[in-house]
């Protein structure tokens, strides 16, 4: 059916209806309330598609601690120096003006799953027919020793969430003497945005190549190999980055001493760097694993793919980076802005009394810069699959570039545009 | 509940009797529109909110472009006669049916 006709119909629903005492958007309840934590990808996505598809009848509350979104995908370039936080930041006011949605500006500090309500950081609380939990990551500080006093003081960062620690990060570089080596340790999978770290240290090799050229970069990597784009990264790196760049897979990191600059490893040898960049193990925000929602190896949430539903509690949806993933599904921006459209479509289905789609399908597109113009990207499309109650690729689709461009580059910066605009403007 | 509530959905039933399979066909309708409406949003990450791009995007807008147009570029991509960067890729998971209901739904916004 097409979107006017749609409207009409809804119209005609709606003056036949007031004869008969109807409600005027046939099924759609007038009085629901969804109730979405994190305004990230996820759920600022969810957020904005309930009051789009449900005609702009189911009251939505956002819950969110910062006043705007600052976009991961990105920020690997601020920390390169090709662009600025204001480049990666967009305000939620168009949620609220555009759209409706009642965006606060606090903690959840407590869910209760069976009298279906969350409590704020600031005292009331709020009850919900359906509430959507995007949470993103919580980063495992206990599991590297020394590693919470380390980043408390401000010493050793993760940069893993983009904000206020991207630009501290940019600035332990700036202040780096050139000579210096920066170290990037890597989890293992699963983690937040599998080829973020090797970006990362592509945008930092390509900073000391430019203005410090006698520094390093030393990537130290828990895993066996590069997990993303494997074969793109190492060719960019052997041919521009020889000499600065130095890859070490099976590396995993058990301890740090903050004062001595030094990784501590399960097999090698301690390794010193001017610029500690340490990306611990990962699982669900704190808020999804307090609601006892991380049902999988205590780390991820199990959710029911079709509808995002917890496979642990009724009507609270899980969606984004804390979710048990299907196989070949990265925990993505693009992908959590994927899951927010299908819990939205399946929330108003749900609350409308409709069939739940029996098909849906999520895309995937992953950009990464090797430089300040030079992209390479991962594109996938994941269909549900009825009988085995999971997403599958399609055999034959998706695949990666066949070498860095800057025709993708250009691409790149309009994806990050475009899907800034889809989830919150 | 209250009587004025219960009273109305006791109209509203009677009424959805009354019509059979009308009301049904209209539930049905409206669940086909929003599984339509969610198909289409997966090209919107990219190509914008109801195909409607940021200002000077390199990306193509979809709101409005003519159904047959769409179909033949989508059958382009997944044969490899247009080249692309990453919409052969994504063009082959799709099937025919869901390149119509896209197209179709693209079609019918105004650009």
């Amino acid at each position: 059916m097409k979107r006017r006709s749609f409207v009409q119909a809804s119209l005609a629903l709606g003056s036949l209806g007031s004869m008969v005492g109807c409600a005027s958007t046939g099924r759609i309840p007038e009085k629901a309330r969804v109730v979405v934590i994190g305004g990230g990808y996820g759920g600022a996505t969810a957020a904005k598609y309930v009051r789009m598809l449900s005609n702009y009848h189911i009251d939505v509350v956002l819950i969110e601690p910062n006043s705007a979104f600052v976009s991961c995908p990105i920020s690997n370039l601020v920390i390169g120096g090709s662009k600025t936080m204001a480049d990666i930041t967009t305000p939620y006011d168009k949620l609220a003006g555009k759209h409706g949605v009642n965006v606060v500006r606090d903690h959840v500090t407590n869910v209760d799953p069976a009298k279906k309500t969350v409590t704020l950081a600031s005292g009331p609380t709020i009850r919900f027919d359906k509430l959507v939990m995007s949470p993103g990551i919580d980063l495992m500080f206990d599991s590297i020793e020394g590693l919470q006093a380390a980043h408390a003081s401000g010493h050793i960062l993760h940069a893993w969430k983009a904000g206020p620690e991207t630009l501290a990060l940019r600035k332990q570089l700036e202040a780096m003497p050139d000579g210096g080596v920066f170290a990037i340790t890597i989890p293992e999978a699963p983690y937040r945005c599998p080829p973020g770290p090797y970006e990362r240290a592509s945008q930092v090799a390509h900073y000391f190549k430019q203005h410090k050229p006698k520094s390093k970069v030393l990537i130290l990597d828990a895993n066996q190999d590069v997990t993303s784009k494997g074969p793109l990264f190492k060719k960019f790196w052997a041919d521009h980055y020889k000499g600065i760049l130095e890859y070490m897979p099976q590396h995993k990191v058990m301890a740090v001493d903050a004062k001595a600059n030094t990784l501590k490893f399960e097999i090698q040898n301690d390794l010193k760097a001017d610029v500690l960049n340490v990306l611990p193990s990962m699982r669900a925000g704190a808020i999804a694993v307090q609601t006892q929602l991380a049902n999988m190896n205590a780390r991820w949430c199990g959710v029911n793919y079709q509808t995002f539903e917890s496979t642990q509690a009724k009507d609270i949806h899980v969606i984004g980076d804390s979710i048990m993933i299907a196989p070949l599904m990265p925990k993505s921006g693009h992908m959590a802005n994927s899951h927010g459209k299908v819990t939205a479509a399946a929330i108003v289905a749900q609350l409308s009394d409709l069939e739940v789609n029996p098909a849906p399908f999520l895309s995937n597109t992953c950009y990464s810069f090797v430089s300040d113009k030079l992209v390479v990207h991962v594109a996938s499309l994941h269909q549900f699959d009825a009988k085995d109650l999971t997403y599958k690729t399609v055999p034959g689709s998706g695949g990666v570039s066949p070498a860095p461009s800057e025709l993708e580059g250009v691409y790149a910066m309009y994806w990050a545009h475009n899907i800034w605009a889809d989830s919150l403007l | 509940m209250n009587t004025r509530s219960i009273q109305t959905l006791a109209r509203c039933m009677a009424w959805a009797w009354a019509c059979g399979f009308a009301a049904n066909a209209h539930a049905q309708l409206t669940a086909d529109t929003l599984h339509t409406r969610a198909t289409a949003a997966m090209c919107a990450n990219c190509h914008g909110t109801e195909g409607r791009t940021v200002e000077g995007s390199s990306i193509p807008s979809l709101a409005g472009m003519p159904k047959d147009y769409m179909v033949l570029q989508m059958k382009a991509f997944k044969e490899g006669t247009r080249p692309a960067t990453v919409m052969h890729q994504l063009s082959k998971g799709l099937t025919d049916a869901q390149i119509n209901t896209i197209a179709s739904y693209y079609a019918a916004i105004p650009r």
